[in-house]
């Protein structure tokens, strides 16, 4: 095993070379363009056996991993922000046509206001996409997610595309120490995908997005649904199972943080969490019974596992890098469903924050925790905060 | 006519006995495809001189030229008209479909 100091975006390339795509589509885009350009870099020394495809645009990145996928090759490929949407078209046709590719999303704003700094409106925009998305904390995540991802993703049980979301600049381009896993150790625990009943050979040549009309299309998707929603135990095999391999393990669908006796609990997706984690110890250190989620998954979404953890919770904070124009962070409405489906009744604040790359601050997670200990506390407050920011609301 | 042949189609019974992904093997057709055909192209074999520029611009390939005259298969035939368009003998005719269903 190797310990590198390297970037997010590094650490994609290194997971990506690990588990051996055959074909590379991918089109630049800031803030994920050192992952594109690092794979060039392995595919040109030799490194990285496998074809590296300089597509014309993100639409036909995807539409060249569909292709590579439908004959039983792996497929990855990357973007970010508006190339994730110049891309959308395809996503739906990918998790309908059950292709287990995997895609690298560098999370950033939206235009407009033009803005290539990180948030989460991208991802969130194509929530509805079918695809399997996790938010990864830090750079090893990002490495050990690319191993993982395609592990689930060509588990014959899941077969769905796969996005693995890094917090732009915010893990993409800050550097840590991450392990390199040896390439044997990944080669065993990855074995090369094999032809499913939806890829096609020479011999067994295949008609590729069907039509099903009205009299069969309800069906296929109801089967989509419930396959990714049994998903959801298999993420939690192959993490357990990545975690005898390679020694580390992320918890499957969330993470839960000092929660046992939690009266307060924040939900945090991506790189906030690690912020958080700091403060959760400073917090604890004073008394405060606080506690928190590192939400992984966002599809499938993790209803049961958040509810056991949420069950005696008398507050609980969603923090959200994006807004849905005209209601409210996304993630606070998907946890609400939860918590309202679960029967359970705590206070629920959300907390948007970080848009177009705004700090979220050590003092802004204060924040939070003291509204959510006030709000417990029995103190009337505000639905939705809005973080650090610079004028008068 | 040498057209593919309708394959025999059992429902599924489940939802998991649906087929993973929106793909089915090659050459599998269930039904018939022409329901919403308002004039059918007739060809008047007397005029035809087989000169194949039907078969050539059909946008569904269902000029049949297994034979030694071409045949038009109705079961897929949309009845878009280019077939009659583009005939320099004027050999194709279309013609009402209530003529024929009468």
């Amino acid at each position: 095993m190797a310990r590198k100091f390297i970037s997010g975006n590094d650490a994609v390339a290194e997971g990506v070379r690990l588990a051996r795509p055959h074909v590379i589509s991918a089109y630049p885009i800031t803030p994920q363009t050192i992952v594109v350009e690092r794979l060039s870099d392995f595919c040109e020394d030799g490194s990285l056996k496998a074809i590296y495809m300089h597509v014309e645009s993100e639409h036909s990145a995807l539409a060249a991993a569909m292709g590579v996928s439908s004959v039983g090759a792996r497929a990855f490929t990357a973007t970010s922000s508006q190339g994730l949407l110049y891309m959308a078209e395809n996503l739906p046709y990918a998790s309908g046509a059950r292709m287990p590719i995997v895609m690298m999303n560098a999370n950033r704003a939206l235009a407009t206001p033009w803005n290539i700094y990180g948030d989460q409106m991208d991802s969130m925009f194509l929530l509805n996409a079918g695809w399997i998305q996790v938010y990864v904390e830090d750079a090893q995540e990002a490495l050990d997610m690319m191993i993982q991802s395609y592990k689930i993703a060509e588990d014959p049980r899941v077969m769905t595309p796969f996005m693995v979301n890094l917090d732009g600049f915010v893990l993409t381009h800050t550097y840590e120490v991450v392990d390199v896993p040896e390439q044997e150790l990944v080669d065993a625990y990855l074995p090369p995908l094999k032809l499913a009943e939806n890829m096609m050979s020479l011999e067994a040549p295949k008609s590729l997005c069907i039509t099903a009309g009205n009299n069969f299309n309800m069906e296929f998707k109801i089967k989509q649904n419930e396959e990714m929603n049994a998903s959801t135990a298999i993420i939690a095999e192959v993490d357990a199972s990545f975690a005898e391999v390679f020694g580390r393990k992320y918890h499957g669908l969330l993470e839960a943080i000092a929660c046992d006796d939690a009266e307060v609990i924040l939900i945090t997706t991506g790189s906030v969490t690690g912020t958080s984690r700091m403060i959760i110890e400073e917090y604890r250190n004073k008394g405060h019974k606080v506690g928190l989620i590192k939400l992984r998954y966002l599809r499938p979404f993790p209803t049961e596992a958040l509810a056991k953890v949420l069950k005696d919770a008398k507050a609980v904070g969603v923090v959200d890098k994006n807004i849905s124009f005209g209601y409210e962070g996304t993630i606070f409405t998907n946890v609400n469903s939860a918590i309202l489906q679960s029967g359970l009744t705590p206070k629920v604040h959300n907390f948007i924050c970080g848009l177009g790359g705004r700090d979220v601050t050590k003092e802004n997670i204060r924040e939070m925790f003291d509204a959510l200990l006030s709000s417990a506390a029995g103190d009337s407050c505000e639905k939705i905060h809005y973080m650090n920011v610079r004028c008068a609301l | 006519m040498n057209k593919p042949k309708m394959k025999s189609f059992t429902e599924p019974k489940t939802v998991t006995d649906y087929p993973l992904g929106a793909t089915c093997p090659s050459d599998h057709i269930t039904s018939i495809n022409a329901g919403w055909r308002t004039y059918r192209p007739v060809i008047d074999q007397e005029k035809c001189v087989l000169c194949m520029r039907c078969f050539l611009v059909c946008p569904d390939g269902v000029i049949d030229k297994s034979s030694d005259r071409l045949e038009i298969d109705y079961d897929f035939c949309k009845g878009c008209g280019v077939c009659a368009y583009e005939c320099k003998p004027k050999a194709i005719k279309m013609v009402k479909e209530a003529e024929f269903n009468g």
